[in-house]
């Protein structure tokens, strides 16, 4: 199915949250997930399902004041 | 030195390093580590999907540095709630540096949002520094909101202009009941140092060191003079002569040459 992370459409072929960190390979620490604009902690992540067109936003650190 | 101490922890430095505008993540953490500081910024991005670049969290994550993320980028209220809340996932810390600024020429903060943010965040947790106008009004209103700190701006944002809010600056620190932290527009060690004397609890730089020639040099030359300028407010500064300029000797002027 088709999902949208990062403003960027994505083929995912799995069904939680969980199934796309492991296929966008996203590290342990030093990032956070929302889908639909709403925050999912890491520990819910497996127990969060992605349906087709879910908005996904990945974040990381980045430099600034 | 006195510790400064925000939301009960202490910190041996008063000087706050952003991380921005580094021309590589080694100078920055050199920076770092040159300034002594023990609070440094960071801010927020997507990740791109084939992401192979340098991870710059793991240049300033140490046991002595507080990180404070910040929510740049973030227009109203309600953004700044979803960016902290991601901040505080992504980095495992409540402590957050609040700034809202909708319009990106002069990234001047919003007075209003950043009020209600502050309210909000406050109660959801997270220990809020928020970044704001040079308003003794809006700091006092921000400190019966629960902010850890203030964070009134020298000057815009990168412009290295120094105290250019000095008087509010001067009426803030004496009011405030929480740490009065300057923040933006501190272009030169003696501005730093200058706020320092004034009684400003600590001084956040980030463009006067990360576009310095030498930006380690230019890191140790803020925390000189950050200590010299806290050291000179605790020993009590002399008073300025007002009125008719009139000299007032410093040595004897008792005659020791015979006419």
């Amino acid at each position: 199915m088709k999902i949208t992370v990062n403003n960027k459409e994505t083929e995912f072929d799995g069904t939680s949250v969980s199934d796309l960190a492991a296929q966008l390979q996203l590290p342990e620490k030093g990032v956070a997930v929302a889908v639909n604009n709403e925050m999912i902690p890491r520990s819910e992540w497996s127990a969060t399902p992605l349906a087709e067109n879910a908005n996904v936003v990945i974040i990381k650190a980045a430099c600034g004041g | 030195m006195e510790k400064l101490v925000i939301a009960g922890k202490e910190f041996g430095s008063r000087l706050f390093l952003g991380s921005g505008k580094f021309s590589s993540n080694q100078v920055m953490e050199e920076a770092i580590k040159a300034s002594g500081t023990e609070m440094v910024t960071l801010a927020m991005k997507r990740i791109e999907l084939d992401d192979k670049e340098d991870d710059m969290l793991k240049h300033i994550a140490h046991p002595n540095i507080q990180l404070l993320p910040n929510t740049s980028g973030v227009r109203d209220a309600d953004e700044a709630v979803f960016a902290a809340q991601m901040a505080r996932e992504a980095f495992g810390t409540n402590w957050l540096k609040l700034e809202i600024h909708p319009d990106p020429r002069y990234l001047l903060p919003d007075s209003v949002e950043t009020l209600k943010a502050t309210e909000k965040l406050v109660k959801l947790g997270f220990v809020v520094l928020p970044y704001c106008q040079a308003d003794p009004v809006l700091c006092r209103q921000l400190e019966e909101a629960g902010a850890a700190t203030v964070m009134p701006l020298a000057a815009p944002i990168g412009t290295n202009k120094g105290l250019e809010t000095k008087e509010f600056i001067r009426i803030i620190i004496e009011q405030a009941g929480v740490p009065v932290v300057v923040d933006a527009g501190i272009g030169a060690p003696s501005h730093a140092a200058e706020a320092m004397e004034m009684g400003a609890s600590a001084c956040l730089v980030n463009t006067a060191i990360s576009v310095a020639g030498n930006p380690v040099e230019m890191a140790k030359a803020f925390k000189l003079a950050v200590e010299a300028g806290r050291m000179a407010y605790e020993s009590g500064l002399g008073a300025v002569t007002s009125g008719n300029l009139v000299a007032s000797a410093s040595s004897p002027l008792t005659a020791f040459l015979n006419d």
